[in-house]
């Protein structure tokens, strides 16, 4: 503990002194914090939020779908499957995910906590919930609780998003507002805004997606719930 | 001179004197800068994001030892452990410790500038320790034994026929000119690493007071992984990163975005509040958290200086630094390149081996101009002038300030000192650049303007007369 204590008395010291007006001016100490009115800004409803939303995805290499029903989601992920070729699919214990994926009568593998990440690794598909949609920037919001832990939404080359109308979200500054709420004090370990499949432009700045992530995000946003 | 400034001016030479590396940095960072405004013009008020982002970092500063403990005191209750590394060294002992007593080989390793920083890669190899950077720039940097070129581009130098090569050489990678094949080629040879590393270390782009989390803002992935995987994770951090509340990310991720990579945000901006908890299908058994003092609290001593604690790495300062595209990344042989390299490495290093940095500026003030977080970037440069100024043993330059202050005190004195630098430069014309002009040093890469055949006292006079 003596590091702790060294650094932690050094810092007051240090702060004794004011910083200098030159430097800092005389603004006030506290932050704007009603973020939204700086940040891109967001449709009025929520058909405008699902057609922002929409773009962005788009914008960011994602694909993005509605669909009516739980059947009408099971049928268009059952062309995944049969347009792709999957041999094993990854979900976890969801209401919406783990049904959905055993209609596939695709070799499932359902994450759990004995598993081995190798045995996640060979899947060709990961199927996930999520927290949230976020409209303003494409973002899928999850957690290690909502999504299946911390690997299956990053793990296989594919990564699947089932989402439901109420979680389309306008921006960010709500996102987080959601997450309070939601968990409160028992916060997940793991929280993640994944905006696209994986990318890198660390070569000659060329954007190539799949990096070390999924190559594909495909997003459904169910319209009910029922 | 000391060696670090003589080094630093021989790398200036090089890269001044490489038209080809000039020109495609310039177009890189060209590319950058469009893609930045871009995305700031998506925003709604992009000033008044930058104005709440720089209070925000102001009052991380503020309250620093509060949000360090709130950030601590959280993580400990998640079952996470937390190690406050007043050096480096500190730092690297307390990891090769954690991976002596778990008998760890492997290790991953996401992009994680504090880690440049205290030379852990060195340390941990130097023990016997396998080590794999998994950012893809970091990873071709690694093969070829370079230190990033840039603090968030890190292999933005290299062309892909030189990646390409060194993916041959390095690792037996069929030569390509593809960007896709060689990031797959990538993929494919981090995949078994992630999947085998016993730890991972990562770094941290913000630490969150209120939660006791990091945030971690990638585009890849292998921070992802990094974190996920593994059983043990340490997270290296300096201590100035801790933010007051995780609401504060809604606006510092996308401004950092903006402002590092012309995104809106990065792929994955995560955040880590704690190893695996119950109920948890995955995730590490271990989570570390280094704070990393290492000269910080130096600066935070400092009232006008603590500003580029501030900073978000975002490297934007970087991009537009005239200074910067023309010597390289390489040139000045810091982690921290650029104007906010120039700014911190005399005073987390020392002033006397890295004053040099400060004078390698024009002062336009670009910096400060482009900084999201308002950090006055140019002054502290002209600060760092000043403090080496008084301290400044050698009389050599007070000398020559006296000379000239006796001849301007002096008409006569002063015109018959014009006449004679006017002759010598008309009579060195021919030598120019070479061995024999006395006006080398500017002119072995420049032009002097032709020496004119009237002083301005003479023109004066005339236009009296």
């Amino acid at each position: 503990m003596n590091g702790r204590a060294a650094i932690l008395a050094r810092i007051q010291s240090a702060l004794a002194r004011p910083t200098d007006v030159s430097i800092r001016g005389d603004s006030s100490t506290t932050a704007d914090r009603a973020f939204s009115r700086f940040l891109p800004r967001v449709g009025p409803d929520a058909d405008a939020l699902a057609r922002q939303f929409a773009e962005n995805a788009a914008s960011l290499h994602a694909e993005f779908h509605h669909v009516d029903s739980r059947d009408h989601l099971v049928e268009r992920l059952r062309e995944l499957a049969t347009e792709n070729d999957w041999r094993t699919i990854a979900t976890h214990d969801g209401p919406l995910a783990k049904p959905a994926s055993e209609a596939l009568r695709v070799p499932l593998h359902c994450v759990g906590p004995d598993d081995d990440a190798a045995t996640l690794a060979q899947c060709d598909a990961g199927i996930s919930e999520c927290d949230a949609l976020i409209a303003q920037t494409g973002s899928v919001l999850v957690t290690a609780a909502s999504a299946g832990g911390r690997a299956l939404s990053v793990l296989t080359p594919h990564h699947v998003v089932l989402a439901t109308r109420s979680q389309l979200t306008p921006d960010l500054p709500t996102a987080f507002e959601l997450l309070a709420r939601k968990y409160a004090d028992a916060c997940p370990s793991m929280i993640s805004f994944i905006t696209g499949p994986s990318r890198t432009g660390d070569i000659e700045r060329t954007l190539v997606l799949g990096a070390h992530g999924p190559r594909r995000l495909t997003l459904f946003l169910l319209e009910s719930e029922e | 001179m000391t060696q670090t400034a003589r080094q630093f001016q021989r790398n200036c030479d090089t890269t001044t004197n490489d038209a080809d590396h000039r020109s495609w940095i310039r177009i890189a960072l060209n590319q950058a800068g469009d893609a930045r405004s871009t995305a700031q013009a998506r925003f709604n008020d992009w000033d008044g994001a930058c104005g709440a982002a720089s209070q925000i970092k102001w009052e991380s500063l503020d309250h620093l030892a509060e949000n360090l403990e709130s950030f601590e005191a959280k993580l400990l209750a998640r079952g996470a452990s937390v190690h406050w590394a007043e050096t480096g060294e500190d730092a690297c002992a307390y990891i090769l410790r954690v991976a002596a007593e778990r008998h760890a080989k492997r290790i991953v390793k996401s992009k994680c500038m504090t880690t440049e920083e205290i030379g852990l890669n060195e340390r941990l190899e130097a023990a016997g320790l396998k080590v794999v950077e998994s950012d893809l720039g970091e990873f071709i940097v690694q093969l070829r034994k370079e230190p990033p070129y840039h603090f968030v581009f890190p292999a933005m130098h290299l062309r892909r026929n030189r990646i390409s090569e060194t993916f041959e050489r390095e690792i037996g990678a069929a030569p390509t000119e593809d960007a896709e094949s060689l990031t797959l080629t990538a993929r494919q040879e981090l995949r078994n690493v992630f999947l085998s590393a016993d730890i991972g270390i990562s770094g941290a782009n913000f630490g969150v007071a209120d939660t006791g989390m990091i945030s971690i803002t990638e585009n890849e992935g292998n921070a992802r992984l990094t974190t996920s995987i593994p059983r043990i994770h340490i997270a290296v951090m300096g201590i100035e990163k801790v933010i007051p509340r995780l609401a504060d990310l809604a606006l510092l991720l996308p401004v950092l975005a903006t402002s590092a990579t012309g995104q809106t945000l990065t792929c994955y901006n995560t955040m880590i509040g704690g190893p695996r908890q119950p109920g948890e299908v995955d995730g590490p058994d271990e989570f570390h958290v280094i704070l990393l003092d290492n000269g910080r609290t130096r600066l935070l001593a400092d009232p006008g200086l603590r500003d580029a604690l501030r900073c978000i790495r975002c490297g934007a300062c970087l991009n537009i630094c005239p200074v910067y595209r023309n010597i390289g990344g390489h040139a000045y042989d810091t982690t921290y390149q650029g104007p906010i390299g120039a700014v911190i490495t005399p005073h987390l290093q020392d002033l006397t081996n890295w004053k040099h940095l400060a004078f390698a500026s024009s002062l336009c003030g670009a910096c400060t101009e482009t900084c999201p977080v308002g950090i006055r970037l140019h002054d502290h440069l002209h600060h760092t002038r000043s403090m080496v100024a008084e301290r400044k043993t050698s009389g050599l330059e007070a000398m020559m300030a006296r000379m000239y202050a006796f001849a301007a005190l002096r008409p006569g004195l002063f015109q018959w000192c014009g006449r004679q630098m006017r002759r010598t430069l008309r009579m060195t014309t021919r030598f120019r650049g070479g061995r024999l002009d006395p006006f080398r040093a500017w002119r072995h890469t420049r032009d002097l303007p032709a020496a004119p055949a009237k002083s301005f006292h003479d023109l004066w006079k005339e236009r009296k007369a």
